[in-house]
């Protein structure tokens, strides 16, 4: 037997519960406390000036009303695809296969731009909607299927879905490249911009960030409000007791991919037809994979995506400014970022824990 | 074990409680549901750690950070849910997570295994696989595994939960071995016969602090409920006499095979009758769950048939139709399952979300209709005395007994005329197991043909009006509950008998 007695000095307890503001607190100290580390670690590892760096972030990222406009619309993107995996996500439907949703949506957008690029704008955009998004839908619902019917590993099948769209993708742009042996496609339309998103005021990327906006507000309402969402979260939360009040299962699967597919479609006619007037393989740029993380910072509140793709957004933007005004690489950046990410995921476990350090007290004898 | 204070958030486990435990007697620790019994024996076995209190052995004061410090000074625990590895022996679970010295020699486990079984006398084939096993002998490897390892101090959270009459005895007999042998046992138990048959001692916990600590022998149920309870109750179930019964469910040889294309019912056959409740008996795992899951529309049936009779005497087909469309032909059919969390409810939503699980539906448009079902969860926390901070917490969060509540409570709210029940009071104390039987009887008053799946024959016998008693996926007998007895229903439960075709 030991003879004395070691006391553990903390242990750890799950909490009850929490009001939202301190949980949000807690998140929020963590960010800063992120802050604080990553102005040590720059200070420590370059030397420069901490203060002096952020404010290159931020003027990377705010700098000039270009840069801003920028910001915005790569949110909004990125947002767009957020919204898009979560009601799969929701449905505890591991959907990593945005990245291949977003290119399939894409290329069906290109597809209509380059083959009817006849046909006026206000001919050729509703085609264009209706491609990306039955092709987004599509590429959705065929691993919801094999889940439905033979319980498929949904993150596999997604995952490798996504790589069957790259390749789609690189075998259209070897079709349809411009000129011949230039391996892309270049401008679509060009001269026309048919098929373009019109811009508003002065600006381009308007459009976009209003269809995101829309989105948002509609995935919302629908995954709180409506019968859909909440058969959605039925599901998601027990498959049994979906069964146990009759829903069917196999058609929540299906028909919520079909949703997820098809918004991830439009993330992609958004890229093609607002941003980027061409496709290539790697127009997605890994949003599918940025996205699951969006969208799980943000606990699958749509609102509360907008602020966490916003913080990921400006880290990425702000990353190129440091490494051009300072001479850091990139990969710089990407530590930084890194460091924010992992206090605000530890953060949640300060959420759902407490430490409780015990009380010193003497025994009665 | 002395002022020991646990708190999970800011629920108060347990406070200030207070137990000694000696050897060669075996303790009896009672209390409600969420009075923290098993948390308390968790902290004595290192699965939790207080927040505050000392634990003396033989006088001195010890840490138990561990479930390996535990074992250390000899305490060992057996838990609700049996941790096993389904697909090793007895011996080979036994010996997982063994630190004996010398190379790893699986006959030498095997031959003490038999040694331990022939001192207490247990039956236990060593070699035997655990899928191969009943509940009670994947229970008594359990058990074996902690004497193994050496345990004086034996605790057992509700060992007798899911045994038959006839396992219970045995198992009370090998604990008696081991008290004999000089080991402290400890068990946790609802059950008020368990206390006084077996126990020497019995420790009260009420709402997570000490109430007292008698003799069995001084005592009886009456005072030890009292103590439980706090105030005075009576310890009776009331069965008002059926009026005026009619068919209302007929199941006609029905067969069902599971999954894997194991037979579950074997041509089962009987009526269930308004103002009646039909009590189901028999040992866990008889195909009750299926019996039931096939009524409700959830069970693919092979063969046979399951009529529902209205009111004006035409029936309709239930077999071939899922609840959805059970509900659509107005058919009013309630349901609460065993698996309340997992199949009955969604945990991580609220009790108003829970409620609209049988009625989203309706309504033509889109949007959900969120104001009724959130007067109805209102109603259901009042009238059940539901304990919650509010509405809107997630019914995980909620104990045992307000899971139920909620359950039952969401299933009588749709005015049934069929009331399936799954061990409806299992893991629940005294008062909410009172609640529950005032319930269902409430509904047979109201005219409801109740099937009433239970595993406490006491209860089934004071409850139900008649019993039909499954063994090994067949009818073994349907008795009358007013003439039968404990021991001819343990009979049946584990052999058929001969009169399958009277009923």
């Amino acid at each position: 037997m030991r003879e004395k007695v070691h006391e553990p000095l903390f242990h750890i307890v799950k909490r009850k519960s929490l009001n939202w503001y301190r949980a949000w607190g807690i998140r929020i100290l963590a960010i800063l406390i992120a802050f604080a580390l990553d102005a040590l670690i720059t200070t420590m590892v370059t030397g420069l000036n901490p203060v002096g760096v952020y404010g290159a972030i931020f003027k990377g990222s705010f700098g000039t009303a270009r840069k801003f406009w920028v910001l915005m619309q790569n949110i909004a993107i990125l947002l767009c695809v957020s919204i898009a995996v979560t009601p799969a996500f929701k449905m505890k439907f591991w959907n990593v296969g945005g990245e291949g949703q977003i290119l399939v949506g894409a290329l069906a957008t290109a597809a209509c731009m380059i083959l009817l690029g006849d046909l006026p704008t206000a001919a050729l955009l509703p085609i264009m909607i209706v491609a990306s998004i039955a092709a987004g839908a599509l590429w959705g619902v065929i691993p919801a299927f094999f889940k439905a019917y033979w319980n498929t590993n949904e993150t596999l099948f997604t995952l490798m879905m996504n790589y069957v769209a790259t390749q789609l993708v690189a075998f259209f742009v070897i079709v349809w490249e411009v000129p011949k042996g230039a391996g892309q496609i270049g401008i679509i339309n060009q001269s026309t911009q048919n098929g373009w998103f019109p811009s508003i005021g002065n600006n381009k990327y308007l459009i976009n960030i209003l269809v995101v906006a829309a989105l948002t507000v509609f995935v919302y309402f629908y995954l709180r409000y409506s019968k859909h969402g909440y058969e959605i979260s039925v599901v998601g939360g027990s498959e049994k007791t979906a069964r146990y009040i009759g829903i069917k299962v196999e058609k929540v699967i299906m028909r919520t991919m079909a949703l997820s597919g098809a918004l991830c479609g439009i993330a992609g006619l958004l890229l093609v037809a607002g941003t980027n007037h061409t496709v290539t393989t790697s127009i997605s740029g890994g949003r599918g994979f940025t996205a699951v993380m969006v969208a799980w910072l943000a606990q699958f509140n749509p609102f509360a995506m907008i602020l966490t793709s916003f913080l990921i957004v400006f880290m990425e933007r702000g990353a190129s400014a440091i490494s051009s005004d300072f001479g850091l690489n990139a990969s710089y950046a990407d530590i930084l970022t890194g460091v924010i990410l992992f206090c605000i995921i530890a953060s949640e476990f300060f959420v759902n824990y407490q430490l409780i350090f015990r009380k010193k007290e003497r025994k009665e004898d | 074990m002395r002022n020991i204070t646990k708190t999970f958030g800011s629920t108060v486990a347990n406070e200030n409680a207070q137990l000694d435990i000696y050897r060669g007697e075996i303790l009896a620790i009672l209390g409600e549901n969420g009075s923290g019994k098993t948390t308390l024996m968790n902290m004595l076995a290192g699965i939790y750690y207080p927040d505050s209190g000392q634990i003396y052995y033989d006088g001195k004061e010890i840490v138990i950070a561990s479930p390996g410090d535990a074992f250390s000074y000899g305490i060992g625990m057996i838990h609700q849910h049996f941790k096993l590895v389904n697909v090793l022996s007895a011996a080979e679970n036994v010996a997982l997570g063994l630190k004996e010295k010398g190379r790893f020699n699986i006959k030498k486990v095997a031959a003490r295994i038999r040694e331990l079984c022939d001192q207490y006398g247990f039956e236990l084939d060593p070699e035997e696989k655990i899928y191969n096993m009943s509940v009670s002998q994947k229970q008594t490897v359990e058990i074996i595994k902690v004497l193994y390892r050496g345990a004086d101090i034996l605790i057992l959270d509700e060992p007798t939960a899911v045994l038959t009459p006839q396992e219970t005895e045995k198992l009370f007999r090998v604990l008696r071995n081991m008290r004999d042998a000089g080991k402290a046992v400890v068990i946790i138990t609802h059950k008020m016969s368990e206390v006084e048959e077996l126990s020497d001692r019995v420790v009260v916990l009420r709402k997570g602090a000490y109430v007292g600590d008698v003799l069995t022998k001084d005592t009886n149920a009456e005072e030890m409920t009292n103590m439980l309870v706090g105030h005075k109750v009576t310890l009776e179930i009331v069965r008002p006499e059926p009026v005026n019964p009619k068919p209302r469910i007929e199941v006609k040889d029905l067969v069902v095979r599971s999954e894997e294309g194991i037979l579950k019912l074997k041509n089962i056959s009987f009526t269930a009758k308004s103002g009646e409740i039909l009590g189901i008996a028999g040992v866990s795992g008889n195909g009750q769950k299926e019996l039931l899951e096939a009524i409700a529309g959830l069970q693919p049936v092979e063969s046979g048939s399951i009529r529902y009779i209205r009111d004006d005497g035409g029936s309709d087909e239930l077999v071939g139709r899922d609840p959805y469309d059970i509900q659509r032909m107005g058919v009013s059919l309630s349901f609460v399952p065993e698996d309340r969390l997992g199949m009955g409810l969604v945990g991580s939503m609220d009790i108003t979300e829970n409620m609209m699980l049988r009625s989203y539906r309706r309504g033509h448009t889109f949007l959900l209709d969120q104001k009724k079902p959130h007067s109805v969860a209102e109603d259901v926390v009042h009238d059940l005395s539901v304990n919650t901070p509010n509405l809107e917490t997630p019914v995980r969060r909620l104990s045992g007994g307000n899971v139920q509540k909620v359950l039952v409570g969401r299933e009588i709210a749709s005015a049934p005329k069929v009331l399936l029940t799954a061990y409806a009071v299992r893991g629940l104390d005294i008062n909410s197991s009172y609640t529950i039987y005032d319930l269902i009887n409430e509904q047979k008053k109201q005219g409801v043909a109740v099937i009433y799946v239970g595993e406490d024959l006491d209860v089934l016998l004071a409850l139900a009006d008649r019993i039909l008693v499954l063994c090994d996926g067949q009818v073994s007998g349907i008795v009358d509950a007013r003439e039968t007895d404990k021991y001819e229903v343990g009979m049946m439960m584990t052999r058929l008998s001969k009169k399958e075709k009277e009923a």
